[in-house]
């Protein structure tokens, strides 16, 4: 197993007139290789206990295990952590500083110590794998667009060969053809390197698709955790914390509830249309 | 590191102090320190305390915060207190190697150290208890004699409170960048001086262009809705003097005697 969250909980602003906890008791295994989407409204903490795997934030209480190894024991080497466990945050504009995208995804592995060759190769093979090519390399990373300053934020993440790849909000801001390529390509990595992928988001619908689990999160705990079709089934009670479920889930159970003999376990489009024309069919057979 | 800062921070209670007009407290505050620069006595120094006690008291806010501010001068007081100590002239009382420590010495070191201690905890009530927004509507209003004078008071209030209410939202942005560049391996804590300088360009251009972006956008946004600059405007909530304000000028006028008296009275 990859990364395991032990009862940890976390306060902003201890000991001022404004604390207010964030995560309260979290408990979270991950396995390598998994697809994980971690879902929630604004506000729910999903942020902060990303911030948590990689050592930017520490837990008020509570352990967190890298490949078994503690990472708050005395001595542990967080900047190799860090390495290991990517973080891409929301804002691009928050990490492009450099003069233009090719040194700016450099700027990982060169922290990284890596000699100056094997730096760029990595650059190179990154900012492929994002798609964005040749021609962007000497383009000023504020030229960009919104949806090719987050490929170019997370190729900077990337260009390190981290062993887990987290992604907060990553298509927030995006129009639905940026917001499918970006997924469809991380999805891609995740099955090619194997790497352990979370999806931080508040939208069920961009998540539902790829992910082979969902944590749901509210007010700093977790509600449900389980693969997409489980925690769909709790679409009432998702609906209480503000979050719902795709729309498929609704059309099915709509027809279900109208006496339609319908599979009601599909989320996807493609799999509610296959379960539709099973239902459709069987019906003819009567 | 950036959680110390106190001073500019609001801390919601409603209290007396709360309540005042900002003029009033800025007054206040003014005559507050000014009075802490008369004082040469242990009477004076009592009276200070005590009116700084209540105030304190009223506000209802925990001492702690007061405190809190201090420790950004906790240096500036040792050197102080050191030089006053040994260089004052006087009667000497005890004498180290070549260093000369006086009666004079030691009093002048306490009062400094009470002076300085007692003046940021005083400027720091005034900003806990005030939100930065009524404080720049207390300094514009208090000020607007000096309109007559061609002294633009209006833009100038407008600018402090544009810059008090975006120092909250640089500091969390720092933050954010902070973190994000770390999480690509930059270090910002070990190496040399200009390693550190050098370390810090990740940090800043985003920091820059994020503030200029934020600037360009609250310009537009003001002028979409119309502003101008001070002419003609008017306020939803102008300050007007409420009793309670009289009360309080008639408090400070009264502790301004106490220690004006307790000064001549005894001259230490």
């Amino acid at each position: 197993m990859s990364i395991k969250i032990e009862h940890v909980s976390y306060s902003y602003g201890q000991g001022t007139a404004y604390e207010k906890k964030a995560l309260d008791d979290i408990s979270l295994e991950i396995p390598q290789g998994q697809f994980v989407g971690i879902i929630g409204h604004t506000g729910s903490g999903k942020s902060t206990l990303i911030q948590h795997l990689n050592g930017l934030m520490r837990a008020s209480s509570g352990k967190i295990y890298f490949h078994g190894e503690d990472i708050y024991r005395e001595g542990y080497d967080m900047r190799a952590l860090r390495s290991k466990v990517g973080l891409v945050f929301q804002y691009p504009e928050h990490q492009l500083f450099e003069v233009d995208v090719f040194s700016d995804v450099c700027f990982g592995p060169r922290n990284l110590g890596l000699p100056p060759e094997e730096v760029e190769a990595r650059a190179r093979e990154a900012l492929d794998q994002v798609g964005l090519g040749e021609p962007y390399y000497k383009k000023s990373p504020f030229e960009l667009s919104g949806g090719q300053k987050r490929r170019a934020a997370i190729a900077g993440i990337l260009a390190m060969h981290p062993e887990v790849l987290i992604l907060d909000e990553p298509t927030a801001g995006l129009d639905p053809r940026g917001r499918d390529e970006i997924l469809d390509q991380v999805a891609a990595l995740q099955k090619e390197r194997g790497m352990t992928v979370l999806l931080v988001s508040h939208s069920m619908e961009d998540v539902a698709r790829y992910v082979e689990r969902i944590v749901v999160m509210d007010d700093g705990r977790i509600r449900f955790d389980g693969t997409p079709k489980k925690v769909f089934a709790h679409y009432r009670e998702l609906e209480e914390i503000g979050l719902g479920a795709p729309q498929t889930v609704y059309v099915l159970r709509g027809l279900a509830e109208k006496g339609f003999p319908v599979n009601t376990e599909a989320t996807t489009v493609e799999e509610a249309r296959d379960a539709i024309l099973e239902a459709l069919g069987r019906r003819n057979v009567c | 590191m950036l959680k110390d800062i106190t001073l500019g921070q609001y801390y919601p209670r409603d209290s007396v102090i709360h309540r005042l007009d900002p003029r009033t407290k800025l007054v206040g505050t003014l005559v507050f320190l000014l009075s802490l620069f008369l004082f040469r006595s242990f009477a004076c120094c009592l009276v200070a305390t005590l009116f700084l006690g209540a105030v304190i008291r009223a506000s209802k806010v925990p001492f702690g915060f007061m405190v809190r501010g201090l420790r950004s001068i906790m240096v500036l007081l040792a050197i102080t207190m050191f030089f006053n100590l040994l260089l004052t002239p006087g009667i000497p009382v005890l004498r180290i190697w070549k260093l000369t420590v006086t009666r004079e010495g030691i009093l002048q070191a306490l009062f400094m150290a009470i002076r300085l201690i007692y003046l940021i905890i005083g400027s720091t009530v005034m900003t806990l208890t005030t939100t930065p927004n009524h404080l720049t509507d207390g300094m514009e209003k208090g000020l607007a004699p000096l309109n007559r004078l061609h002294v633009p008071v209006h833009e100038v209030s407008m600018m402090m409170s544009i810059a008090l209410r975006f120092i909250p939202i640089l500091m969390e942005e720092t933050d954010k960048i902070m973190k994000a560049q770390m999480a690509r391996g930059a270090d910002f804590e070990s190496g040399g001086l200009i390693k550190k300088a050098k370390n810090l360009v990740p940090l800043l251009v985003p920091l820059f262009v994020s503030a200029f972006r934020r600037a360009n956008d609250l310009a537009l946004a003001m002028e979409a809705r119309g502003y101008r600059g001070g002419q003609g405007r008017t306020k939803m909530k102008p300050l007007i003097y409420q009793k309670r304000d009289y009360g309080a000028y008639l408090i400070l006028a009264g502790y301004l005697v106490c220690i004006c008296a307790a000064g001549i009275l005894s001259p230490l």
